[in-house]
């Protein structure tokens, strides 16, 4: 490891003690903010492992985020919460490998329709078996707080942190770079273009199952229509993308101003959420092509020009 | 197929609908040549390259690689098997500088490495290329003999067994051009084993030790360069039966 990384790993172990420090404050509204903040960073975060190289824009989060819920919620009176987090994430992983291996050939819009089918159509399936068993939703008690909650999805960020900068370091972040690219050259020169799509998906799929998971107690009562609102899947793109896909701690700085704007403007005006969405999404398509992390790259370049000018 | 053949093709035939592209072609290139393909515009060699690459599956017939046949491979395996190839337009990664471009030649291929030894060994390939100065340029930056001198690199860079060349030559202004051929030739002098589509033919004589000649789809002449550009169907199939 080379001196600016462990520079890196100081600076994000010293922000996660800080974060970690929040509940200390003891001011609910401030915890429940930091819970839906941990929430969209794990999730943008995990979502632009996949989507930011490849460029494939997935709207599957909600479902694999139901699919995790769910898992918690059907299991939570038989089996040991700790347990059920990773049960959530292979469950995540395996369909979001047989997902990847179905679609990921289709290119572009079509795999856009279809995750966004997917959500949809597992929230329909779940619907379905409940109106069998003739119950509408379920709940899932525990002890579990905010805080609790706040620390596990703290923990889980740092994982998939970890896990993003040792992708980015190895062969398959590179191969992954090389198909965002082109990837008629990235299969000649040899790479395994769908394993590697695949590869990623099953990361993004997997962590958004076990968020789901972790924050089906905070909901008590789940059904359907919360666990896999769609509206999440757009939320964690335009989030992603706000903030840029092109470095890992991107999707973060977009996470956090969109949350903060998005909890005020719902405080005070309950259903002009989706405006915002839509402005956001504008904002990027016009102003911000690269998301912050392209504006601060930009103006690095210009910095850098205008002093060797000098 | 003698010993050293590198690359064979056998009745190799590629039906688009109810078009033939390539229709039950053979040739044989063995170690150390260069072998050109050349032909009129539509006759059917970039799509031959593309079989060989594994761009597109043949309809019919047999492609071997020193033997072991990769007809009906995709091409990510045929590309680590010890093919590498350039294509028609330029292509090369957008996103990353000449380096990381040359790299990614080396680091799926045919010979595999990775972290320092991939960048070293990448260095190296541009050192002979005459680009090692140019290593941390964006692409974006490139004049276009470049642009094509750091996707030669970058098919180089996986060491091999044969090297395709789909018209690498075009496009270049007639100083590129000596540059150009320059460079092929010094590949030639190391020993390389060489497909090269071209319509170049300056470049065709003073490269290619044998030439196959297509027209529509077939071959239709094969044999030593100087033979092959004299014969009168070749001649015909290039410009016509009145000159001939």
């Amino acid at each position: 490891m080379k001196r600016a990384d462990w520079q890196n790993l100081g600076w994000g172990a010293a922000l996660l003690v800080v974060a970690a420090l929040l509940p200390l404050t003891g001011d609910g509204y401030l915890i429940s903010l930091g819970v839906s903040i941990a929430m969209y960073t794990v999730l943008a975060t995990s979502w632009a492992l996949f989507s930011g190289p490849t460029h494939y824009i997935s709207l599957a989060t909600a479902a694999f985020f139901g699919i995790g819920t769910y898992v918690m919620g059907s299991g939570i009176e038989y089996i040991n919460y700790w347990l059920l987090l990773p049960i959530a994430g292979l469950i995540g992983g395996v369909i979001a490998a047989l997902v990847g291996l179905a679609t990921l050939r289709l290119s572009g819009v079509y795999f856009v329709i279809f995750t966004l089918g997917l959500a949809e159509m597992t929230r329909q399936a779940v619907t379905w078996y409940q109106n069998q068993t003739g119950h509408k939703g379920t709940y899932v008690l525990t002890e579990l707080t905010d805080p609790h909650i706040y620390w596990q999805l703290l923990a889980l960020a740092a994982l998939v942190f970890l896990l993003g900068w040792a992708i980015g370091r190895s062969k398959l972040g590179f191969a992954l770079r090389i198909i965002g690219d082109d990837e008629d050259v990235a299969r000649h020169v040899g790479i395994n273009t769908a394993l590697s799509k695949v590869a990623l998906f099953v990361v993004s799929g997997a962590t958004a199952a076990i968020v789901g998971a972790m924050i089906a107690p905070r909901y008590i009562y789940i059904e359907p229509a919360t666990a896999f609102t769609p509206m999440l899947s757009f939320q964690v793109v335009i989030m992603a993308l706000l903030g840029g896909t092109g470095r890992l701690w991107g999707p973060l700085v977009g996470v956090i101003p969109f949350t903060l704007l998005w909890e005020a403007i719902s405080s005070s005006f309950l259903n002009q959420t989706t405006l915002l969405l839509g402005l956001s999404f504008l904002a990027i398509v016009y102003l911000l092509p690269g998301g912050f992390v392209g504006l601060y790259d930009r103006l690095r370049g210009r910095a850098k020009k205008r002093s060797a000018m000098a | 197929m003698m010993a050293n053949t590198v690359i064979s093709l056998r009745g190799a035939t590629k039906q688009f609908g109810g078009l033939v592209a390539v229709d039950n072609v053979s040739f044989d290139v063995r170690e150390h040549e260069v072998l050109g393909l050349i032909g009129p515009n539509g006759s059917g060699k970039s799509t031959t390259l593309n079989l060989i690459s594994g761009a597109l599956p043949a309809t019919d017939g047999e492609i071997s690689l020193r033997g072991g046949t990769i007809t009906g491979l995709p091409a990510r395996a045929i590309a680590r098997k010890g093919v590498s190839r350039t294509f028609q337009l330029v292509r090369l990664l957008p996103s990353m500088n000449v380096l990381e471009n040359v790299m990614a030649g080396g680091v799926f291929g045919h010979r595999r490495r990775w972290g320092q030894s991939a960048e070293r060994h990448a260095m190296q390939v541009l050192e002979m290329i005459g680009m090692a100065d140019k290593a941390k340029s964006h692409v974006g930056q490139l004049t276009y003999i470049d642009t094509k001198r750091v996707e030669l690199a970058r098919a180089l860079s996986g060491e091999p067994e044969v090297l395709l060349l789909d018209e690498w030559l075009a496009g270049l202004n007639p100083t590129e051009l000596t540059e150009g051929i320059d460079l092929i030739h010094r590949l030639r002098d190391e020993g390389r084993t060489i497909i090269l589509v071209e319509h170049v033919m300056d470049a065709i004589r003073s490269l290619c030790d044998n030439c196959v000649v297509m027209s529509s789809g077939k071959k239709i002449a094969e044999g030593s360069t100087d033979d092959v550009l004299s014969d009168p169907e070749v001649i015909r199939a290039y410009l016509g039966d009145d000159d001939a």
